[in-house]
């Protein structure tokens, strides 16, 4: 199973995924494909489908029709063993961080190690620090409860605790919202260099533009639940679409582009 | 080698080689771990270790495998670590990082002595902090009573809705059933001596004075003391109470004094509620266990009962509904930071409120009979 997804095939394969909310349309036929190792970026205005998206992807929610392959297993018929089997190679970070707020954040980062490994004890501590200290959180945060850490912290807590067991496959919900242009772009610089390093694979459910231009290999660009179009930033900003054109050459998308060979 | 060998990490010693082999990932790397710390290590100032056989590493397979590294160069020895160019990264990766050994600090046991130390402060702290409480919602009162514009009236009434009148069945079926039960306790031993009529003066004296204004408050305190620290405390959590001052509006006065003054009105009403249903219960049990007819009580009724026995009850119940309102709203505002604590405050405010008004009850007791009431 583990070598299911032969390279060049896509880790994710999205095919014509149709999703309704009662009378409203979610998803309107969304079809795209992620490579192994690369960075893949939907975006899209708020309210487009985009996180509905990413929770069908982690077996959060079903689509009312269409095919999703994650890490080539069909999630259509998936049942309780392929699904935990699955969820074992990936990580989720939500956009709050969702930290169990009754455990510190080294709790949190060894609970999924408890879980699902037999590892002995000091090895899942030291694992823990070890994902706490790649995530680039000082070493005394591991004590603190959720609630004594700032909304930036939080975050890279909760990538420490996605990156618990090894994960081929990130997904990242929203990883930069909330954060001031100092975190943010040391946080975009964060998920580069555990691409690099670990070789994930990662996608992220974003609409911050200096992301898009700095981190994101190809961006996938929803309007109203349709994928209006998938590439490299530099070939979605020349697309003629009218709503992308105003999203990424208004004046704040315009300025990411100029910053983004400026990395902080 | 066989199917599961290749599947675990293990590590094995050949000719003063230690050969690390299989899958070093997170999922299969408890057995490696194990041997490592059990293995005998080869003799001789210098080893190779060669993980060249090893057929994937994650970030805690390195980390395993530097462990063991790290192990062999403690023993005064050379280490030579052969790997395959792909894996190098990794064992870099787990090079540098300065870990805190924070993570295990968390696990310190406390003595007996700095547990009691403890729990005297919080408790300490509790009680200051209620009267604090107490006393910034008397000023909002106070200053509510010069400007009457001050109070909601709205809301008011919205809670003496859902405070009293929602509590109405639970509060009848409960105080009908006491009541029967009192009547009943009582019919063995004035049946005997052949008195079956101050069955009249046990319930009503019992229902009145005690029964109706105690059982009353203690629901009351297990809906709505819930209640409020729920909804507050939810407030507080979603940075509403902080919006509230900082648009120069008193939490105190919107939140809190409805919810409070909402209480002194509905929980005496409940408590005459109360009464006159827990005394209907006292008759029908009087009628059918002791043959006293519904006129005969209620004749008996009036002469036993003196209107000071009703109107203790009900000051009791006032003085109930502030203890209520005050733990309800104050727990409330101790929620901080997660949901969480949210349902730990709303637990306690039930416990507290529901403990107080008993306390006080006693107290009541004593004080009345010391003043002779």
């Amino acid at each position: 199973m583990d070598h299911a997804a032969s390279a060049g095939e896509g880790i994710i394969e999205v095919r014509d995924v149709h999703t309704r909310f009662g009378r409203a349309v979610v998803h309107d036929g969304v079809s795209l494909a992620v490579r192994r190792g690369e960075i893949f970026a939907v975006a899209g205005a708020s309210g487009c489908g985009k996180s509905t998206l990413l929770r069908e992807m982690v077996l959060l929610h079903r689509p009312d029709a269409g095919t999703i392959r994650v890490l080539g297993t069909d999630l259509r018929g998936v049942g309780e063993d392929q699904a935990l089997a699955l969820r074992r190679r990936i990580g989720v970070m939500f956009e709050r961080g969702a930290l169990f707020s009754s455990l510190t954040v080294a709790e949190n980062v060894a609970l999924p190690l408890r879980e699902h490994t037999r590892l002995g004890d000091r090895l899942i501590t030291e694992l823990a620090a070890l994902k706490i200290a790649l995530a680039g959180l000082p070493g005394e945060a591991a004590t603190k409860y959720p609630s004594e850490l700032s909304g930036g912290m939080r975050k890279r807590a909760a990538l420490a605790r996605a990156l618990a067991l090894d994960p081929e496959l990130l997904f990242l919900d929203e990883p930069t919202a909330g954060l001031d242009p100092l975190g943010a772009s040391g946080f975009d610089e964060l998920v580069l260099r555990l691409r690099e390093r670990l070789g994930l694979t990662v996608l992220v459910i974003t609409h911050d533009l200096d992301f898009l231009w700095r981190v994101a290999a190809r961006v996938a660009f929803l309007v109203a639940g349709r994928v209006v179009g998938i590439g490299a930033m530099n070939e979605l900003s020349g697309l003629d679409d009218p709503l992308v054109r105003e999203y990424f050459r208004g004046p704040r998308g315009r300025a990411a582009k100029e910053n983004r060979w400026t990395p902080a | 080698m066989d199917g599961s060998s290749q599947l675990c990490a293990d590590v094995r010693i050949e000719a003063g080689t230690v050969r690390c082999v299989g899958t070093w990932t997170t999922r299969n790397l408890d057995r490696a771990d194990r041997r490592l710390h059990q293995i005998a290590w080869p003799a001789g100032p210098e080893v190779v270790v060669d993980a060249r056989e090893v057929a994937s590493l994650d970030l805690a397979g390195a980390w395993v495998l530097r462990g063991a590294v790290q192990a062999l160069e403690g023993g005064d020895r050379r280490v030579e670590l052969r790997l395959r160019p792909e894996h190098a990264a990794l064992l870099r990766m787990v090079d540098a990082p300065e870990l805190g050994a924070a993570a295990n600090a968390g696990a310190t046991s406390r003595t007996l002595l700095f547990r009691i130390g403890a729990w005297v402060f919080e408790t300490g702290r509790e009680i200051v902090g209620v009267l604090a409480f107490l006393g910034s919602n008397v000023l909002v009162a106070v200053r509510a009573l010069r400007r009457p514009s001050l109070v909601r009236g709205r809301a008011v009434l919205h809670h003496v809705q859902s405070v009293g009148f929602e509590a109405l069945p639970i509060v009848g079926m409960l105080t009908f059933l006491v009541g029967v039960v009192v009547a009943y306790l009582g019919a063995g031993p004035l049946r005997r001596y052949g008195a079956n009529i101050f069955v009249v003066d046990l319930v009503g004296i019992a229902m009145l004075r005690e029964f109706a204004p105690l059982f009353t408050a203690i629901i009351v305190a297990g809906r709505s003391a819930a209640a409020f620290a729920a909804e507050l405390g939810t407030m507080k959590v979603t940075e509403e109470v902080d919006a509230l001052r900082t648009l120069g509006i008193s939490p105190e006065a919107l939140l809190v004094l409805p919810k409070i003054l909402a209480l002194a009105i509905a929980l005496p009403l409940l408590t005459v509620y109360a009464d006159a249903v827990g005394v209907l219960g006292g008759m029908v049990a009087a009628r059918g266990e002791l043959g006293v007819g519904w006129s005969e009580f209620l004749d008996r009724f009036e002469k036993a009962i003196h209107l000071q026995v009703y109107l203790v009850g009900v000051g009791k119940a006032a003085f109930f509904a502030s203890i209520i309102g005050v733990i309800g709203c104050y727990q409330g505002f101790q929620v901080s930071g997660d949901a969480e604590s949210v349902g730990r405050r709303t637990t306690v405010a039930v416990v507290q409120s529901i403990v107080l008004v008993i306390l006080a009850d006693a107290l009541l007791s004593v004080v009345f009979n010391v003043l002779g009431i």
